[in-house]
């Protein structure tokens, strides 16, 4: 649309968008709006939605194991949700003028990626509980700023998504409480479970500030709204009390209080590992790419069927209006 | 490409770090394969509410656009009446609210029950 137009009619659109944002209004899908803008929030959306898609899987290896049918209606309605949560983000992606279909070959072929987060293995039950209250604590601290982001349709997404994050996570800690206060060995697995975690879901909030030049881009469009070290700051001044409560020690020889800052000193986490896994070298890598394809692929008759269905329903239909014409 | 070392990452989206360079958008590519429709989705919440759009999905036909929209839009309850339609058969107006197409409402503050003055005294006005 804006290849044709002319120079001064491109300008005046940019100072409409520019005035927007800086009223902290919405933008929404058929606003002019810069190209840089349109490709950010692409792949913004659509690898959030991939996170949410493959997130099912360290879960749902948990599903058929989980110890009580309570449990397992639980952990059954939460994978639902992230499916659910992958939806709304396609759907928003696709107000930004890509197709849904295209952006599922994309992931996997490997050509957009997820959160480093999904390459973790779940080794144990225990991983549920620390999953929810954790890495789902993580994304609500990531998330709730984004129910603000200055592009309408992914805003109104997360609203949604943030609305089921809270059970997500609560269910989590409730899971961890109850093995906290069982044997010995239930109150081993879970502090043996937190030390693998919570490195993990500090590295969620990305590199330092410093070494995160893209994010001052999203800042400036209103689509980020707190840099990554604020975040991450949020997050363990949240955890620290909660550790607390369930009885675990956070794995980090420095985390400590600081009274001058009103907020917890802590560790660097290991970026080398970080940059290593969102790489695509982690644990669990090449099983949850290789594991999606096969779930696309597999359903691929279950789509065709259903069209084949569509397309003779729709032909009857027309038969009998040109009987009764 | 980038090679893995000169990926930038950063915290974009809900679940964290994800690389923010080499990767494609898929702007413009047509899918291989013929897809289905775009249904845009509107959900009632309660009895006395309108019809609000909360998304849309594909399909292959109405029925099933119908029964992915209660499973994706309304787990808990959300709604009690569901409309799906199929997103080519929506006609909009422009872009911008500022859009001239909204103007001839705009200048016409006889429409808002402010325009009148009433002495203060009448009540219940
Ligand atoms: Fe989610
Ligand atoms: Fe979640």
């Amino acid at each position: 649309m804006s290849v044709a137009m002319p120079e001064t009619d491109e300008r005046v659109l940019e100072t409409g968008f520019d005035a927007t944002i800086a009223a902290d209004q919405r933008i929404e899908p058929r606003d002019w709006m810069p190209e840089g803008y349109r490709k950010t929030l692409i792949r913004q959306i659509a690898q959030h939605a991939h996170s949410e898609i493959i997130g099912m899987q360290p879960e749902g290896n948990w599903i058929l194991r989980a110890p009580s049918l309570r449990r397992k209606a639980i952990l059954l309605a939460k994978v639902q949700d992230e499916a659910g949560h992958g939806m709304y983000l396609y759907a928003a992606a696709e107000t930004l003028g890509v197709d849904r279909e295209e952006l599922t070959e994309k992931l996997i072929d490997s050509k957009q990626k997820y959160s480093s987060i999904f390459n973790y293995p779940t080794l144990s039950y225990a991983d549920i509980g620390v999953i929810g209250w954790l890495v789902d604590g993580a994304a609500i601290c990531n998330q709730v700023p984004l129910c603000r982001c200055s592009y309408g349709p992914y805003a109104r997404a997360m609203i949604r998504i943030c609305k089921e994050e809270s059970f997500h996570q609560r269910q989590g800690y409730e899971l961890l409480l109850a093995m906290a206060n069982g044997t010995d060995e239930q109150k081993r697995m879970v502090q043996e479970s937190t030390d693998r975690w919570w490195w993990p879901s500090l590295m969620m909030f990305g590199p330092p500030d410093g070494d995160s030049p893209n994010s001052q881009q999203s800042m400036a469009w209103n689509i980020k709204r707190h840099t990554n070290d604020e975040l991450r700051q949020r997050f363990v001044d949240m955890s620290v009390p909660q550790a607390e409560a369930l009885g675990v020690t956070l794995p980090d020889p420095e985390l400590r209080w600081n009274d001058e800052r009103k907020a917890h000193d802590y560790g660097e986490p290991d970026w080398e590992e970080f940059k290593a896994v969102v790489a695509g070298s982690g644990p669990a890598n090449a099983q949850r790419v290789a594991h999606r394809r096969r779930a696309h692929e597999g359903g691929a008759w279950v789509r065709e069927a259903a069209q084949a269905y569509a397309d003779k329903q729709a032909a009857r239909k027309n038969e009998a209006r040109k009987a009764a014409a | 490409m980038n090679t893995p070392d000169e990926e930038e990452v950063t915290a974009e989206g809900g679940h964290g770090a994800v690389p923010v360079t080499g990767v494609e958008t898929g702007q413009g590519e047509k899918p291989s394969r013929r897809t289905w429709p775009l249904y845009e989705v509107f959900v009632r919440g309660k009895r006395g509410l309108n019809h609000v759009h909360v998304g849309s999905l594909h399909a292959p036909d109405d029925e099933m656009a119908l029964h992915n929209a209660r499973d994706v839009y309304t787990r808990r309850n959300e709604g009690v009446s569901i409309w799906v339609v199929k997103a080519d058969d929506i006609t909009a107006s422009s872009p911008a609210e500022k859009d001239p197409f909204f103007d001839p409402s705009a200048d016409k503050v006889y429409r808002h029950p402010t325009f009148y003055r009433i002495p203060e005294e009448v009540p219940h006005l």
